[in-house]
């Protein structure tokens, strides 16, 4: 496969896993501000909500304070936003536009009707749009190109590059995700037990539609030990940390089997799969929370370079 | 209606009959609800736009992904009527691939007087980096799309060759397969020879033209210029159906005696490239320095046998409008048989006494530039006004060589969809022949129709639009 092929096809998919996460945070975001705070008002949550993509600075160079509607225009419509869903969508899809060939026609219909809807919607007066639609409109577009991938692609390198794309971006918007929250999951004993403590815990779930999940993994009261081993840990959980890197080092391990020769990316990738199978909560609260997410998202984004470097700028290895 | 265009071929009609070939045709635009007809139109224009058949425009404001418009209403042409114009194209892709052979290698027909040296040698596009090179098969131009016009029932005429990289290939084939999709009734009713081979076709013709060095199965591209130009859909949509790789410029290099595509497993040998770029920017070393479209050292390779490129640099000498007129000529010079297809009656402003009936009779010529292309530069006579004239004329004065004139020709006219029904609209086609070890050609090809009432230019880049073009089986 044409490295360059191999590149957009790997580009596709990291940009609509990004525009998911971010439509997931907006409507994270959005529901906060519906919940009461300690003060009288409402919540706020949307600095925390740009902290996590990290376009807070520009937001204010561009808005000035945040507030709801600006922060949706951005979050969503805003071209100037690299990761607003609008942009994701474009650069998922006119890396598929490049590489068509690669790709079976129901992948590419269900990218370019997204894309095209997407434009639709861009027309459609605001106040007609209810974000809560759009959210789930991303979502659901995401949801049924990889279906697309999943049900259509032919099991080649393409697919694996594919695969790639996305396990490496979910590992890096989960651990994101993490981050932002990280301090409602420090068993710091002020918060034990309040209202807002569980309530946190329940919007940190949910964006990531885990809260199901969690019931039905783990009994006996909710605990940031065990939401935290949900999310980084749990095997059985799809957006984990620890799946998410299993799933880079199954696309790699296909890779070295399809071209009958392992490369450098293999060995960065298990070593990073075998520190976070021999980690405990404990050993992550030890280090730090926020200390132990930053080294992760350090190592998958070594990770993401070496499989750059060994097989998408086409020199050979 | 006036006289003049009462006076047009319009092909569905014989006097005040429906033509055999388009009863069925009408019955069906008659028995269509308006209703119907707008909800198919519609559907048709998102198809074009999910399947992503779009060409590109870019730096003229707007959305940069444009639709052809397409015209529902079919264009037919009858067995009887293919015979003949399948057996001219054959005739004359032969005829040009030999006149190309001939001019980078003995020059026979040049040395007979047949043709004016200087028309050749002189000529931009005449390669002086494929002189005495001879490629696979003899072949220079692989697939040669040839324009043809109509004026009567049985009156084709040529008005060009395309022997570069004539483009559009993909509008004849999902213009079929969106009609199929929508009017599949249309399709038991009448008996309609498929295009879907066309592919397959291109496919072998590339793999017949290998490089003798070649020793396996051939490792064919399509090279393109990428995805802003205009016609990168194709581009793809060709690669796609032939199972090849499309490729730019930065995805191959030279190293040795071949050219190499880099791949995720590292390099691999490239045997037959397709470019869809032009000879200028083909290799930097060779040909313009500043080209980032193409592979620095390619024409070394290609000269040296270990990639064969289709179609070959220098291929486009024999397409130039003012070689055109020799065309007839190659046919008896080459194949010693007379034109089964007619060129229209052309003037060469280079020479002197068709320059002066030129300019004396501007106002119901046309007049194309030598070398231009797309519809631009050109002067219709009987549309012009005064001004517009007399300017042109200047333009002709001061550089003769650079114009050919040809009468204006009352093209026929196919019924096309219009705001109140159905009405007789100019149209053109483009068969597109394929050269390799065997000449082929799919029954059918692209018909273009140019939407505005009474308007002569089918162009797409001013408002031209396309039909599907069915030929009857026999």
């Amino acid at each position: 496969m044409l490295s360059r092929t191999a590149e957009h096809l790997y580009w596709m998919a990291r940009y609509l896993e990004r525009a998911e996460t971010t439509a997931r945070l907006l409507e994270v975001g959005a529901r906060n501000a519906l919940l009461p705070d300690a003060s009288g008002g409402y919540r706020n949550d949307w600095e925390a909500v740009l902290q996590a993509k990290s376009t807070l600075e520009e937001f204010r160079d561009k808005y000035g304070e945040p507030n709801q509607r600006n922060i949706e225009t951005w979050l969503f419509f805003d071209a100037d936003n690299p990761s607003s869903v609008l942009s994701c969508i474009n650069a998922a899809r006119e890396n598929a536009r490049v590489v068509r060939t690669a790709l079976t026609a129901p992948v590419w219909d269900a990218i370019n009707t997204a894309f095209q809807e997407l434009k639709q919607h861009q027309r459609t007066e605001r106040s007609k749009l209810d974000m809560t639609d759009l959210t789930e409109w991303t979502v659901r577009n995401c949801h049924l190109v990889r279906g697309c991938v999943l049900a259509t692609q032919l099991r080649n390198d393409g697919y694996e590059f594919m695969g790639l794309g996305n396990s490496l971006e979910r590992a890096d918007n989960t651990a994101r995700l993490i981050d932002v929250k990280y301090y409602v999951l420090l068993p710091s004993l002020s918060y034990v037990g309040s209202g807002l403590d569980q309530s946190q815990w329940a919007l940190l779930l949910q964006s990531m539609t885990a809260q199901r999940a969690f019931n039905w993994t783990y009994s006996g009261e909710i605990t940031a030990q065990k939401i935290a081993h949900l999310l980084i840990l749990n095997r059985k959980f799809p957006r984990s940390l620890l799946s998410c890197v299993q799933w880079s080092c199954d696309h790699l391990d296909n890779l070295a089997a399809l071209y009958q020769t392992g490369t450098r990316a293999q060995e960065v990738a298990h070593r990073l799969l075998e520190d976070l199978d021999r980690a405990t909560v404990d050993d992550i609260f030890d280090e730090g929370l926020h200390e132990f997410l930053a080294r992760f998202m350090a190592r998958n984004a070594g990770l993401a370079t070496t499989v750059q470097d060994v097989y998408l700028n086409g020199i050979p290895a | 209606m006036s006289a003049k265009l009462a006076s047009i071929f319009n092909e569905m009609m014989n006097g005040g009959d429906v033509r055999t070939a388009y009863q069925n045709l009408e019955k069906w635009y008659r028995s269509m609800p308006s209703e119907l007809r707008s909800l198919k139109q519609t559907e048709a224009e998102s198809l074009f736009r999910r399947v992503g058949i779009t060409f590109a425009v870019y730096g003229e404001g707007g959305d940069p992904e444009r639709l052809i418009p397409f015209d529902m209403f079919p264009r037919v042409l009858t067995a009887e009527e293919w015979r003949k114009l399948d057996k001219g194209i054959r005739q004359r892709a032969a005829a040009l691939n030999a006149f190309l052979c001939d001019v980078y290698g003995r020059r026979e027909i040049i040395r007979a007087g047949r043709i004016p040296e200087h028309l050749v040698t002189n000529n931009e596009a005449y390669e002086k980096a494929a002189i005495g090179f001879m490629p696979p098969r003899g072949v220079f131009s692989h697939i040669v799309g040839v324009d043809l016009v109509r004026t009567g029932p049985d009156q084709f005429y040529v008005l060009e060759d395309n022997c570069r990289t004539p483009s559009g290939v993909s509008y004849m084939l999902q213009n079929r397969e969106i009609m199929m999709r929508m009017f599949p009734q249309l399709f038991m009713e009448n008996r309609i020879a498929p295009v879907d081979g066309y592919a397959n076709a291109l496919k072998k013709t590339l793999a017949s033209v290998a490089p003798k060095k070649c020793m396996a199965e051939p490792n064919i591209v399509i090279l393109t210029p990428g995805q802003y130009n205009s016609a990168y859909y194709e581009h793809s949509f060709l690669a796609d159906l032939m199972g090849v790789e499309l490729v730019e410029g930065q995805d191959l290099f030279v190293e040795g005696d071949f050219v190499w595509m880099k791949t995720t497993e590292g390099p691999k040998k490239v045997d037959v490239i397709y470019r869809r770029i032009d000879d200028s920017f083909l290799d930097p070393l060779c040909f313009k320095p500043e080209s980032m479209l193409g592979v620095p050292g390619l024409m070394n390779v290609y000269r040296s046998g270990g990639v064969t490129i289709c179609s070959a640099p220098g291929a486009g000498v024999a397409d130039d409008k003012a070689i055109y007129t020799y065309v007839p000529e190659m046919i008896r010079f080459y194949l010693g048989e007379e034109p089964v297809l007619e060129n229209v009656p052309t003037w060469q402003c280079a020479k002197k006494d068709d320059c002066k009936y030129v300019l004396e009779h501007l106002p119901e010529l046309v007049v194309k530039e030598v070398h231009g292309s797309g519809g631009y530069g050109m002067l219709v006579g009987p549309k012009a006004d005064k001004s517009t004239i007399e300017a042109f004329a200047a333009k002709i004065r001061d550089k003769p060589d650079n114009y050919i004139a040809q009468p204006t020709l009352a093209l026929s006219a196919c019924p096309t969809f219009v705001e109140e029904g159905i009405a007789p609209r100019h149209v053109d086609l483009r068969p597109y022949c394929l050269v390799g070890e065997s000449i082929e050609l799919v029954p059918g090809g692209l018909t273009r129709v140019a939407l505005t009432e009474g308007s002569l230019v089918v162009n797409s880049s001013q408002g031209g639009g396309v039909k599907d073009t069915w030929v009857l089986a026999e």
